[in-house]
């Protein structure tokens, strides 16, 4: 690997140079949000500075300029997880709205009473109760498979779930509480053995590795911009564009229609049958510039930095006494969960907070998976490319510093 | 080390939370509540031995981190032989204390507990010191078998 352009990096990100509590800023809560560099925050700027107007409508000149922008950054999505076409990219607010409108939309219209729902046990909250409200709704049951100790699935359980009466499998790619990366190939192809469509949550995955949807030939993959480096409120839903085809709209309004009378409505071709009303122009546009910034340093580079990165820390972490990793799979992706001995996450949150570090205390939105390792909370510290060993030292020398001072 | 942090954590705190006073199931007790605060996962169960209106005694069971463990520990020490009103008027007090009425607030009647003061600073851990006394007045109330801080 050619060395990683990190110093360069880290000064593209105005953040960094902040300073928290008077200690350079740490932050290692990437995996609840990360931070934005200055190319995505001038290309929203730039935007409302000099191209803005709503899209689709106009034929004045800002509007045809600022609607060539919002589809460029479609085209830019699509290359980007190598979807086949600009139809089946979707823009929504997040990973949560894409499987929610997976659910209402795809799921409603195909799932029925006593059909089930296969999910794992390490499913963050986005991927549990969408399927919840269906089951209660429909009649249908969402069935789990189980996760081991290291925080992996067990696969033969998982297998051993899919049956006749599986309509629909939805995966977390990666785990936001575990960092555990499933093995969704074998997931998928298992899946495809029955026909059964399979959905994606690749909310943490995406910022880490890069992902070919048509290579996995998975049915639906949804993620989240925010953790992509671009700004909230802006997500994906890739789909297949027959499944998308046959699917009823979401939400009914602008832009999704093609022709309103009051008897009848016929609606618009992909992808903005999917799209109602304004979308969110400036950060779709913040998307497409996140994406060109991650392909200028190259995902797979990425990939090999944040897992040294990801090695140092475990090594440096299993050093401290009283510090028990939750989440130890083989497959792993740049996240360290973990407990204390007799230190509660919290306390550890605001002391590590107290030194500059941002990291994350709680459930992680991933309560059964709390259940399971039968812990209340968990520390995590996630790292994004932007991170370096150096900030690995702080927090393993604030991690046993604070032990000392707890006695 | 941790310099910013000493109002918060002050050494009676690393105290409660290391032995915390009071910590057992009560098997013959007349109230019992349990409280949760489910944005960190904090759970304890509270337990009154009353006389009329007078706790005669106090324990408790569960899990937190060491502002709610030493919140609730201190809590079953004071209020130990207070009439009903008499916890609620502390509740009160200890709820401006830690949402930052400083003015409000009467110190000798507070007495220990002040140690918690420093939570006001840190907005992210009122609900964790405040837990324990909203578990008490639900108890107090006798309104619900388990509260929540949400
Ligand atoms: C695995 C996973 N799925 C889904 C989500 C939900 O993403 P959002 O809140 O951006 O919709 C998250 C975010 O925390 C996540 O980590």
């Amino acid at each position: 690997m050619t060395t990683f352009p990190i110093e360069k990096i880290r000064a593209d990100f105005p953040i960094l140079q902040e300073k928290i509590r008077n200690k350079p800023l740490v932050y290692l809560d990437n995996a609840a949000s990360c931070q934005k560099p200055q190319q995505v925050i001038d290309s929203i700027v730039h935007c409302y500075s000099h191209e803005y107007a709503n899209v689709h409508r106009g034929v004045h000149t800002l509007s045809v300029k600022v609607t060539d922008r919002y589809e460029g950054a479609r085209e830019k999505v699509k290359d980007f997880i190598n979807a086949h076409s600009t139809k089946e990219i979707i823009f929504v607010r997040g990973a949560t709205e894409a499987i929610n409108l997976i659910a209402q939309t795809f799921a409603k219209s195909n799932i029925k009473a006593g059909d089930e729902i296969l999910i794992t046990a390490m499913e963050h909250h986005s991927n549990i109760v969408p399927w919840q409200m269906l089951c209660a709704e429909t009649g249908a049951v969402l069935k789990v498979a189980p996760i081991n100790l290291q925080g992996e699935l067990i696969y033969p359980e998982f297998e051993k779930l899919i049956s006749d009466k599986t309509k629909l499998v939805s995966v977390v790619h990666m785990s936001n509480a575990l960092g555990t990366i499933n093995p969704v190939e074998k997931i998928i192809a298992a899946a495809k053995v029955k026909n059964i469509p399979v959905l994606l949550d690749g909310a943490q995955a995406i910022p880490h590795m890069s992902v070919d949807v048509q290579a996995l030939d998975c049915d639906f993959y949804v993620f989240s911009g925010h953790k992509l480096y671009a700004p909230s409120g802006i997500g994906v839903l890739y789909g297949k564009q027959a499944l998308l085809e046959a699917m009823p709209p979401y939400q009914g309004g602008g832009d999704m229609i093609r022709k309103v009378t009051f008897e009848e409505t016929e609606y618009n071709t992909l992808p903005y049958k999917f799209e109602a009303g304004t979308p969110n122009i400036a950060d779709v546009i913040g998307l497409g510039a996140a994406i060109d910034y991650l392909n200028e340093i190259g995902m797979d580079n990425i990939a090999a930095y944040e897992a040294e990165l990801l090695t140092y820390a475990t090594e440096k972490a299993k050093q401290i006494k009283g510090l028990k990793l939750i989440g130890e799979a083989q497959e792993k992706g740049a996240i360290l969960s973990f407990v204390l001995d007799k230190i509660h996450p919290h306390d550890i949150g605001t002391m590590l907070d107290s030194l500059g570090i941002a990291i994350r205390a709680g459930h992680h939105c991933a309560m059964p998976v709390m259940d399971f390792f039968e812990v209340p909370a968990t520390a995590r510290a996630s790292f994004a490319m932007y991170n370096t060993k150096e900030e690995i030292d702080v927090l393993i020398k604030g991690i046993e510093d604070l032990i000392e001072i707890f006695g | 080390m941790f310099d910013d942090l000493r109002d918060l954590y002050q050494e009676v705190i690393f105290d409660h939370n290391r032995n915390p006073r009071n910590f057992h199931v009560m098997e013959d007790s007349d109230r019992k509540v349990e409280g949760f605060n489910p944005l960190c996962g904090d759970r304890l169960t509270l337990f009154l031995k009353m006389d009329g209106d007078k706790i005669t005694d106090a324990s408790f069971q569960g899990s937190g981190c060491a502002i709610s463990t030493a919140s609730v520990s201190l809590m079953t020490e004071i209020v130990k032989g207070k009439t009903e009103a008499e916890a609620e008027e502390l509740f009160k007090q200890f709820h401006e204390m830690t949402t930052g009425k400083e003015e409000a607030i009467n110190l000798e009647a507070i007495g220990k507990l002040a140690v918690l003061a420093g939570v006001r600073e840190y907005p992210a851990r009122v609900k964790c010191a405040t837990l324990a006394w909203h578990t008490l007045d639900a108890a107090l109330k006798n309104e619900q078998e388990s509260i929540s801080t949400e």
